[in-house]
């Protein structure tokens, strides 16, 4: 059996950290667990839990700036940011129902995995709310980057290089975030019927308007119908969604703009937030549209409007169920588990146009045997191997969790 | 500020040198692409950075990814330095030339290459100008967010490479939050492509680190970039204040009220006086602080939180307020901050912009720490601020000819960076560090945290070819960086549960 090492401080994980390096053993580093189903399986001599480390440490929300320890849980931080009718922008995904947990993570966690959701289309993701952090690196040394103020150029972002590095690189003891405030209010805007590229045309034509949409999505008819709002469900055809936010008279009028933009194309309806904000939680956390536990689940990213192509491509080899966030750019698939071929299938059909695709949740001997992370061209790899050595030399954190050569 | 020392070895080669980047980069019917005369040579010196200045061995304008990798390629093998420059408007010395450096130009990179609608995107060579990619897609009612106040000149590449801002910032973020993709030359002639018009990348995040690396890990050939529709209506408003503390109390509250605005900046009466001598933009001169705040959206929205900000502002005590009406009056309102320092360079012979960072509530006690400062030093000091994002730009005025004013306008500099990051902030918000900041480094970031920043410059630049003495105080060996520290077995942790 594992160890399960809970430093109470950043000097216990410094200490941990250490200790690893000097006994050759390797760590990987867990918060709340949520998520770490995702990527390679890992074999490490002790687990590095950093669920004790909690609390958050600074929040001053006319600054819009939020520190936690990296062990805060997502229900925490939530919390705080709705008393104060603030949150993260990037609507960071709970993939508890994707997964089979019962928590939705801890903030270190979110920022290690660069977790967004629908409105990474127009506020960015996790990454670029993320202003700066404390960690320990494999080397056994306590370093930070960044700071608490948005505008900040000063030595090199390595903040971009930990958002996304799967707890390879460090140990983030502590994290810096951008929070901004709630919008007024919320809309969302529906479009029944059309094909995946008709709908990914119209996504992308409401997109090139002047109404500050930030989310947009396109159900298939399959998927539709799996929602809990009956608006959703009950049409029996496809579903076309953009969502736009802000202060209630402007909504009012891009929404009737996008309405009257749409009218030709399909029968058109509105939601307002309650079932706006339901809806957009569906699509963000997946689950409830590819609910089968069982099947393999890809996460495809394209050029929007390459979207339909991808998929068709890879629908006339391989079943499976999709839908598309991001105007079309991004894509969740899902496939049978024991569907054989699907990574070569699937990345074939990406490399044709531009992007990457992730295998989010698979047995742990698929996740052992195909790569999880889009396979890379030799100079990038060599590139990527450069940058984790610089941080881990040793190869004591999570080794192999993202590629097979750093196991 | 000391550069590292020119190696003679290298400067003796400079014949050989010359010859091989002939041959790469052959001339053409319009002259030369590699610059070897001094009067030629002259035109590259300095940056907006004048106060320092080099001549460079040697440079060279290549046309090609392909002419760009040769020329890494030999330059690596040769032990060759390279320092690239855009537009040269870097206001932190980051294109400063070294003595035995090939200067790399990219002015011709130039052409736009791709304008593609459907996916909201432009890919474009490095060389063109910010202000080009807005205007390449006017017509259809786009642009490129992000807009240094130099967007005239700077190229894209040089924003990428500084991760450059602008007043729109604060609603539609940096360079960094609107770069899509790069092609990108590494130092052992590499080429290698960073994101694209997918929005996310995967693996580390190397498009992130290389924005704002200031031409120390690779050079930039080829940008794609996000573009925005252009907001159906954009007003400005004039807010004057008789305090500097109730025009930050204003931000505070526009903020804190969830209103985001377009642009929010904030002028000191100093800066108000020299703007409006230049340009008469019609700003109130008894007003202690001026703010700009710009609102964009639908008409309807506009409207709307022009009301809630005149609520706010009335609330406050602000004793001038004004609308703009119309598009004309909108530039006018801006035409003075846009043109700030230029107009503070006509009430001075010389001033020197510095560009920290403070989270916005220390306000108050930075600009009263920085009036005493500016009576200590005897220097006059005029302020513009991005006030939304707690940015400030003291712009310290001084004459070069007298003896010692330089050096006391660097120590008053100094002095105000290092009180950015005492209150909480950072050395520099957008220009950079470059040869400027560099030294002063050791005060935001201990020695550990300077050395992981180091380590991944060796991770692209082994041999550390690629802008040399810029961004860092102490230049280490990547061999003795990479080394791993042991400890003496001590540290065992018996305190931890374990389970
Ligand atoms: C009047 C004035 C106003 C300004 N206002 C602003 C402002 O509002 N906001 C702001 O952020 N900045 C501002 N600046 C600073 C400056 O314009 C920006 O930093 C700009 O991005 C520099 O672009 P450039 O093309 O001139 O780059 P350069 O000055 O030529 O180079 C800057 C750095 O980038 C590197 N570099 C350039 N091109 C490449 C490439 N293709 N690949 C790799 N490295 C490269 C260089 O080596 C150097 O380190 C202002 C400057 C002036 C003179």
């Amino acid at each position: 059996m594992t160890d399960r090492l809970l430093p109470q401080t950043k000097k216990d994980v410094l200490d941990i950290i250490r200790a690893a390096i000097e006994d050759k053993q390797t760590l990987e580093i867990i918060g709340a667990g949520s998520k770490c189903d995702w990527g390679r399986p890992v074999n490490s001599a002790a687990l590095l839990d950093l669920t004790k480390l909690t609390g958050i440490m600074l929040y001053e929300p006319a600054e819009l700036v939020l520190s936690a320890a990296a062990g805060t849980s997502m229900m925490e931080i939530q919390q705080a940011l709705a008393e104060e009718n603030q949150q993260l922008a990037f609507e960071p995904p709970d993939f508890s129902l994707l997964y089979g947990g019962n928590n939705s993570g801890t903030l270190g966690g979110t920022i290690a995995a660069n977790l967004s959701g629908s409105k990474r289309l127009q506020a960015g993701a996790a990454r670029d709310h993320f202003l700066g952090f404390e960690a320990v690196s494999g080397r056994g040394e306590q370093f930070k980057s960044g700071g608490r103020v948005v505008k900040n150029v000063t030595g090199f972002d390595l903040s971009k290089l930990l958002a996304g590095s799967f707890g390879t690189l460090a140990a983030m003891t502590s994290v810096t975030v951008k929070v901004l405030p709630k919008p007024d209010k919320t809309r969302t805007v529906l479009l029944y019927g059309l094909e995946d590229d008709a709908a990914i045309k119209a996504l992308s034509k409401a997109l090139q308007g002047p109404f500050e949409i930030n989310s947009a999505a396109h159900l298939p008819a399959n998927i539709a119908v799996r929602s809990s709002l009956s608006y959703v469900a009950s049409s029996g055809g496809s579903v076309a969604a953009v969502r736009v936010q802000g202060p209630g008279p402007s909504v009012e009028v891009r929404c009737r703009a996008i309405r009257a933009l749409w009218q030709a194309s399909g029968d058109v309806d509105e939601l307002h937030g309650h079932n706006s904000d339901i809806l957009w939680q569906e699509v963000r956390d997946i689950a409830n549209f590819l609910s089968n536990a069982e099947d393999q689940i890809w996460r495809l990213s394209v050029p929007p409007s390459a979207g339909a192509g991808v998929v068709a491509a890879i629908a006339s080899q391989l079943d499976g169920e999709f839908y598309y966030d991001w105007g079309g750019g991004l894509i969740w698939l899902a496939v049978a588990a024991n569907a054989g071929n699907s990574a070569t299938i699937i990345r074939q059909a990406v490399d044709n146009s531009s992007g990457h695709a992730t295998l989010v949740r698979a047995s742990a001997e698929l996740r052992s045997n195909v790569d999880v992370f889009h396979p890379q061209p030799a100079e990038l790899a060599r590139l990527s191997r450069n940058i984790k050595s610089s941080f881990d030399p040793a190869g004591v954190l999570n080794p192999g969790k993202m590629y097979k050569a750093d196991g | 500020m000391q550069m590292p020392e020119p190696d003679a070895a290298i400067i003796a080669k400079r014949p050989e040198i010359i010859d091989q980047l002939n041959r790469i980069v052959p001339g053409g019917p319009f002259g030369a692409n590699v610059i070897t005369d001094p009067d030629g040579l002259r035109a590259y010196e300095c940056d907006g950075l004048s106060a320092y200045r080099q001549l460079p061995m040697v440079v060279v304008l290549p046309e090609t990814t392909a002419q760009v990798s040769e020329i890494l390629k030999y330059c690596d093998d040769a032990g060759v330095k390279v320092v690239a420059r855009g537009a040269g408007t870097s206001l932190s010395g980051g294109a400063l030339p070294l003595a035995d450096g090939v200067m790399l130009g990219l002015g011709k990179f130039n052409k736009v290459l791709d304008i593609d609608y459907a996916n909201r995107a432009v890919v474009t060579q490095p060389g063109v100008t910010n202000l080009a990619i807005s205007e390449a897609v006017a017509d259809h009612g786009f642009y490129y967010a992000p807009d240094p106040s130099s967007q005239i000149a700077c190229s894209i590449g040089g924003n990428i490479a500084e991760n450059s801002g602008g007043v729109h910032c604060l609603k539609y973020g940096l360079t960094t939050n609107n770069v899509l993709g790069v092609e990108m030359v590494l130092i052992n002639g590499d080429v290698i492509r960073l994101g694209g018009k997918h929005l996310e990348s995967e693996g580390y995040d190397l498009l992130g680190l290389v924005t704002g690396s200031e031409g120390l890990l690779g050079i930039i050939t080829e940008v794609t970039v996000r573009i925005l529709r252009q907001p159906d209506t954009a007003r400005a408003m004039l807010i004057g204040f008789d305090s500097a503390v109730l025009a930050g109390d204003c931000v505070a509250a526009i903020i804190g009220a969830g209103i985001i605005p377009g642009g929010m900046e904030m002028m000191d009466k100093p800066a108000i006086h020299a703007t409006e001598e230049f340009v008469q933009a019609g700003y109130p001169l008894d007003a202690e602080a001026l703010l700009i705040v710009e609102l964009d959206g639908p008409k309807a929205e506009v409207d709307h939180l022009i009301d809630r900000v005149q609520g706010i502002a009335a609330d406050l005590g602000a004793g001038y307020f004004r609308v703009s009406e119309n598009e004309a009056e909108r530039e006018k309102f801006w035409a003075g901050r846009k043109n700030a320092f230029p107009a503070v360079g006509r009430i001075t012979p010389d001033y020197y912009c510095m560009d920290g960072t403070i989270p916005r509530a220390r306000l108050p006690e930075v600009l009263k720490r920085m009036d005493e400062m500016s009576k200590k030093y005897e220097l006059r000091v005029a302020n513009v601020f991005h006030a939304g994002d707690g940015n400030l730009h003291p712009l310290i005025m001084y004459d070069a000819n007298v003896p010692g004013e330089l050096e006391r306008a660097e120590d008053f500099g100094a002095d105000i960076l290092k009180l950015c990051v005492e209150v909480g902030g950072v050395l520099s918000g957008e220009h950079g560090v470059g040869v400027e900041k560099r030294d002063l480094m050791g005060t935001m970031f201990t020695e550990e945290d300077l050395n992981q920043q180091q380590r991944v410059k060796c991770a692209f630049d082994p041999d550390s070819l690629l802008n040399p003495g810029k961004v860092f105080p102490t230049l280490h060996n990547c061999a003795e960086l990479g080394r791993v520290h042991v400890h003496d077995g001590q540290t065992r942790f018996p305190d931890i549960p374990r389970f």
